[in-house]
């Protein structure tokens, strides 16, 4: 009888770490790891060693103190006494802001012109292409100062509204367009009935719901009507009286009237005001960025097989819905992905702000707040910080929408 | 019979009817303009409001330019010259020329080295863009950077030696060894170039720029539309091999290196460029040891380098996914290894169809390179921004200048993306 | 000099430097080049011209440091910094001196670790309006809109004067000279508000000077000098002196003009001091003996530079005023050379 006995139990060599791959992975990560620390070590040293020469020192202490200094655009409450944290939180709304809008006017501007450039019109196809060539090969930041510079010159100072032979004047007597910024009339509510104002609110959203089932009953009502006969009978009043009247009545009860921009001293007053650094870079953004993703566009819908246009006018459709019901559905899915990257494309182009005096993040923490307090390493490190964030909740939400339209393969 | 038949019946036409004319709505330029501008009432009114707005540019633009001033010395006396009509004053493109080219400070009499630079950066580039062309060329493309380098910053022709003979050996080595084991080739080829880089830094003596053949240019006197072009020349090439590692880095299953390479590569996608270049500005000073100072231009390269480096890693890493896994389970049945696979099965075919996304990385970068100008280094929106409009002749010029670095800009990116399409199409009938 | 092997081969390809810590005067020494921070263009200041020369008063400044330290006053590498650049520009070592109208304000000098060595020039921040508005006092500014080109201390002062008057206003900052300017001409802002003499250099660039209005408001104190680092005191002295030699030359009455005649002897002991034909100043700084005449030599005494380049007689126009020597009334005040 033989026993069965154990291999020779190998024994560990130096040269296995190079040569055996069950080891040699644990090496080079061994040695990326020392290298690592090294470069960290030397750059920390380095900073270290620097700082003391210097005789400076890392701190955000500088974060609490007073600003000092004033930004025209704003959404929460904010003086020249506000620290400087305040004013970064306000930079942080601004580029949100100015994102935001931008995204939108975008996609819209990128969808038009994406569509319009597969026009079977010769002349709008090719100047679709010619509006998309134009902007994607010339940079960010010359566009910008363009429109900047554009929207200053073309459009008139308050002073033209002013005096008896004015050479400008207000669209309806409600808008005023200078190049300022743009005013529009704004809501006050008088609140002749209800005194409080979250009380207000819980009213506006309660109507709104109202009218939302409400619609839904009449469309589910004509859809039952439809399967029933064949024939839908016309919403389209029924549905926008719904929407506007309680919303009206509502509103005469808590009196509400407009306040009316009008010029007083050197600006209009009244209103809101809409900055024109604001308009500018938000236009420029948009405009730019819009040319990209109408080639996202038509690329997405380049990709959706012919057979389905052809299976969808056989079946009667008129092209713009072909277009709507057929095409673009399918299109979405190879257009969102890109349209994702454009968005925190647009998100990080908002940092040149600074060219147009906009008071996004770049502008008040890396730009007044790091002149002033001359504390640079915070400032551009919080500022990293904020983008980072920003980038990667972005790419976060959107790759959720992203699996929610994607295919649903079974 | 025949005749008879022909003659007899009277209601048969014996001759054929001469072709005539397609109605006038059916032919040429009416039929064209029906088809494809007024086809349908909406297409009529859009391509009638196509129009009008094409006339409305038209004729802001027109006159501007057709009564453009090319000869003046100042705007004031532009303004003279122009009595108040509509015109523009290009003379301070003529005025300026070489200062939005070249930059202000780069010597007059050595203009030519960086046209030399330039027109070799030509022929260097067109064996890689261009397969066709004979391969002994890319002898040339790899020692082009030395000479561009020599010829732009002048100085010792030692230093540009020096680095070729470094990379040379670290190429020589790793030829020699990499065969056989490619890690040894490869951290071996890196030694190799220090220790010459080390050597020779040593022997060239401290003043060898002083008197050299061409003189030495500090990289700060560089400018205007040509620092644009070396920034975005530079970065490009600089972070190919880079973004190459990163995206084999991301891929790896070495969860350490993957890591690594996962943050560097978001991190650096998740900020905006201008950040880096603020890094660059004013922070990364204190990262270079205490007692020295490393210029502004190198730092810029470095943070643009690492930007770029990112975006083209996740380009290349589209490009390996896109391959077919039977390629990779291919070189692994072949008993390539790692390296061997990457080099000769998996990377050529990745790189390949990763081409037009990398070039579209390249435009996009050449395009941000206009941003150093907010760190104030003067490119050619730094030279417009700063000393041409500051400057008491010129304060006031705005859409000519503006008009000129967007032409600019726009003839090399529509060309570099009009490349870019041509390639793919023949890329893609490589495929089929 | 310690560096390590990619130091070395980057040094020598002249894309980095090591500096010894040894002392910022070996090193420009050792250089022979002195790297002096200035804007990145103010017309009259420091700015490029059209064979790109850097042409301006604070380029002055740097001249005659460079003439006092080397002897010769071309031998200056021109740094340029924008208002984010230019103090890490200093601290790292980059620059040697920074003279680009920094205010010389408490948190910088103590805070961030700067020495400013003196004033080379009083400023003030001021208004400019268009003529046609009427307005005769910053204080009628009520709800006016703003264009401040940032940099200085300008966006501070500005929301400390309109806070202290309970006046409102709407601030644009805008980054450049040239584009703020812009957007006052077009309208967009009602005042144009920066440094009194960047005001006035602005405002001799326009088609019609005459149509705009400088308001007699001068909201704060801007004392513009050079600064150096903080810790290198020969260094702060060697900065410190020449700008004070340029000061005592006019107030002795010794020009680019009559130097060389006075610098073989005079019998103004002051004079002999300053020049060194007399005593050991030179040596004391670590300098030859001549360093106050080569200074002086690079560009003139303190008023040939101020006339020179922002004076009267160029389209700046600036008057002396504040910046006039003590002796007629004005703040520009050199300790004794003795």
């Amino acid at each position: 009888m033989t026993t069965l006995t154990d291999p020779p139990k190998e024994s560990f060599r130096l040269s296995m770490l190079i040569n055996d791959t069950r080891y040699r992975s644990l090496t080079f990560q061994a040695i990326a790891a020392v290298l690592l620390a090294l470069a960290i070590w030397y750059l920390g040293n380095n900073l270290i060693q620097n700082l003391r020469a210097a005789g400076l020192n890392i701190s955000l202490t500088f974060l609490g103190d007073p600003a000092g200094y004033d930004i025209n655009q704003r959404l929460v409450e904010y003086d020249s006494q506000s620290t400087h944290a305040r004013a970064a939180l306000v930079g942080i709304l601004n580029t949100l802001l100015v994102a935001f809008l931008a995204c939108i006017t975008a996609t819209v501007f990128g969808v038009i012109a994406g569509v319009l450039r597969l026009s079977n019109n010769w002349l709008v196809s090719k100047l679709m292409a010619f509006y998309v060539e134009i902007f994607r090969n010339i940079p960010v930041l010359i566009w910008i100062i363009i429109i900047f510079t554009i929207m200053t010159a073309a459009l008139p100072g308050p002073r033209a509204f002013r005096g008896d032979n004015a050479t400008s004047s207000m669209l309806f007597d409600l808008f005023a367009f200078t190049n300022r910024g743009i005013y529009i009339p704004r809501p006050v509510f008088e609140s002749g009935f209800f005194a409080a104002t979250s009380l207000n609110w819980v009213l506006v959203l309660a109507v709104l719901a109202g009218s939302w089932f409400a619609t839904r009953r009449v469309n589910a009502a004509a859809t039952a009507k439809q399967e029933l006969t064949g024939q839908r009978p016309n919403t389209l009043w029924t549905v926008l009286a719904i929407w506007f009247v309680p919303f009206a009545a509502l509103m005469f009860l808590m009196g509400l009237t407009f306040d009316v921009p009008a010029l007083k001293g050197f600006n209009f007053a009244g209103g809101i005001k809409i900055g024109g650094p604001l308009i500018a870079l938000w236009f420029a953004l948009s405009i730019y960025t819009g040319a990209f993703i109408a080639e996202n566009v038509r690329a997405g819908i380049q990709a959706v097989s012919k057979g389905q246009t052809e299976a969808a006018s056989a079946l009667g459709l008129r092209p713009n819905r072909v277009m709507n019901l057929v095409v673009l559905p399918q299109a979405l899915r190879v257009i969102i992905p890109p349209l994702i990257s454009q968005y925190l494309n647009i998100t990080k182009n908002s940092s040149l702000a600074i060219a147009v005096g906009y008071a996004d993040i770049t502008a008040t923490l890396g730009g007044i707040t790091l002149n002033q307090t001359g504390r640079a390493i915070e400032c551009v490190l919080l500022l990293m910080l904020f983008y980072l964030t920003a980038s990667l909740l972005i790419s976060m939400a959107m790759n959720v929408y992203n699996a929610s339209v994607k295919l649903k393969e079974r | 019979m025949a005749d008879t038949q022909n003659n007899s019946v009277a209601f048969v036409a014996t001759e054929v009817i001469p072709e005539s004319p397609p109605p006038a709505r059916e032919t040429g330029v009416v039929k064209w303009m029906r088809e494809n501008l007024f086809s349908s009432i909406p297409n009529g009114i859009l391509t009638i409001l196509s129009l009008y707005v094409i006339y409305l540019v038209l004729a802001a633009i027109l006159p501007w330019i057709f009564n453009g001033v090319w000869t003046t010395s100042s705007l004031a006396e532009c303004r003279e010259v122009l009595q108040g009509k509509t015109g523009a004053c290009f003379s301070v493109l003529t005025e300026r020329w070489n200062q939005l080219i070249y930059g202000f400070k780069y010597p007059v009499e050595e203009y030519w080295r960086p046209n030399l630079a330039f027109v070799l950066l030509l022929v260097a580039i067109a064996p890689v863009l261009f397969f066709d062309l004979p391969r002994k060329l890319l002898m040339f493309t790899a020692v082009y950077p030395f000479v561009a380098f020599w010829l732009i910053w002048g100085g010792t022709i030692m230093a540009p030696i020096v680095a070729f003979l470094g990379v040379a050996a670290g190429g020589i080595v790793f030829q020699k060894f990499g065969k056989s084991t490619f890690a040894v080739g490869f951290f071996g080829g890196i030694l190799a170039a220090f220790v010459v880089w080390a050597i020779g830094g040593a022997l060239i003596p401290e003043g060898a720029s002083e008197n050299a053949l061409l003189p030495a240019v500090p990289s700060r006197d560089l400018g205007g539309f040509m620092l644009n072009l070396m920034l975005g020349v530079t970065c490009v090439s600089l972070s190919i091999p880079l973004g190459i590692a990163l995206a084999l880095g991301r891929q790896s299953d070495m969860p350490l290196i993957k890591g690594i390479c996962v943050v560097f590569i978001e991190f650096v996608r998740g900020v905006p460029l201008i950040t880096l270049l603020f890094v660059a500005s004013v922070m990364l000073a204190y990262f270079f040891p205490p007692d020295s100072t490393v210029d502004l231009f190198l730092r810029v390269v470095i943070m643009i380098t690492m930007f770029s480096a990112a975006y083209i890693a996740e380009v290349i890493r589209g490009g390996l996914a896109a391959l077919p896994k039977g390629q990779y389970e291919a070189a692994d049945s072949l008993g390539l290894d790692y390296p061997q696979a990457m080099r000769l099965i998996i990377l050529p075919q990745a790189l390949k169809i990763s081409i037009p996304g990398i070039v579209n990385v390249a435009v996009g970068l050449f395009k941000d390179t206009t941003l150093v100008s907010v760190i104030s280094m003067f490119d050619l929106v730094g030279m417009i921004r700063g000393p041409v409009l500051a400057s008491t002749e010129w304060n006031g010029v705005y859409w000519e200048l503006l008009g000129f670095a967007a032409f600019l800009f726009f003839v090399v990116c529509y060309g570099i993306s009009q490349y870019s399409q041509w390639l793919e199409r023949r890329l893609a009938t490589g495929h089929k | 000099m310690k560096k390590s092997v990619v130091f070395g081969a980057l040094t020598v390809a002249g894309l980095a430097a090591g500096a010894a810590a040894a002392g910022t005067l070996d090193d420009v020494k050792a250089r022979g080049k002195l790297n002096c921070g200035v804007t990145t263009g103010l017309v009259g200041f420091a700015a490029p011209d059209a064979n790109g020369e850097w042409k301006g008063f604070d380029v002055g400044v740097c001249r005659a440091v460079a003439g006092a330290v080397l002897g010769d006053p071309t031998a200056v590498e021109f740094v340029p910094t924008t208002g984010k650049t230019r103090f890490t520009a200093l601290a790292s070592g980059e620059i040697d001196m920074l003279a680009r109208n920094t205010t010389w304000t408490f948190s910088r000098d103590v805070d961030l670790k700067f020495t400013f060595v003196g004033v080379n020039y009083y400023d003030g921040q001021g208004f400019m309006v268009p003529k046609e508005l009427g307005v005769s006092s910053a204080k009628e500014l009520d709800g006016a809109t703003v264009c401040i080109q940032t940099g200085t201390t300008t966006e501070l002062n500005l929301a400390d004067f309109f806070r202290s008057n309970n006046i409102s206003y709407e601030p644009v900052p805008i980054e450049t000279n040239a584009e703020a300017q812009q957007q006052y001409l077009a309208g967009a802002c009602d005042v144009y508000t920066t440094d009194a003499s960047g005001l006035a250099a602005t405002r001799a660039t326009f088609e019609d000077p005459s149509a705009h209005v400088l308001l007699p408001e001068i909201i704060s104190k801007e004392p513009l000098g050079p600064l150096v680092r903080h810790g290198d005191d020969n260094w702060g002295d060697v900065v410190r002196w020449s700008l004070n030699a340029l000061i005592t030359a006019e107030e002795l009455g010794v020009t680019s003009a009559n130097i060389a005649e006075m610098a073989a002897g005079t019998n103004n002991p002051e004079v002999n001091r300053l020049l060194g034909s007399e005593g050991t100043l030179g040596e004391m700084l670590g300098l030859s003996a001549d360093w106050a005449k080569n200074a002086i030599m690079a560009g003139g005494n303190y008023g040939e530079l101020f006339e020179g380049n922002i004076g009267e007689a160029t389209p700046i126009g600036l008057a002396r005023g504040l910046n006039a020597q003590w002796t007629d009334g004005g703040l520009i005040y050199s300790p004794p050379f003795r």
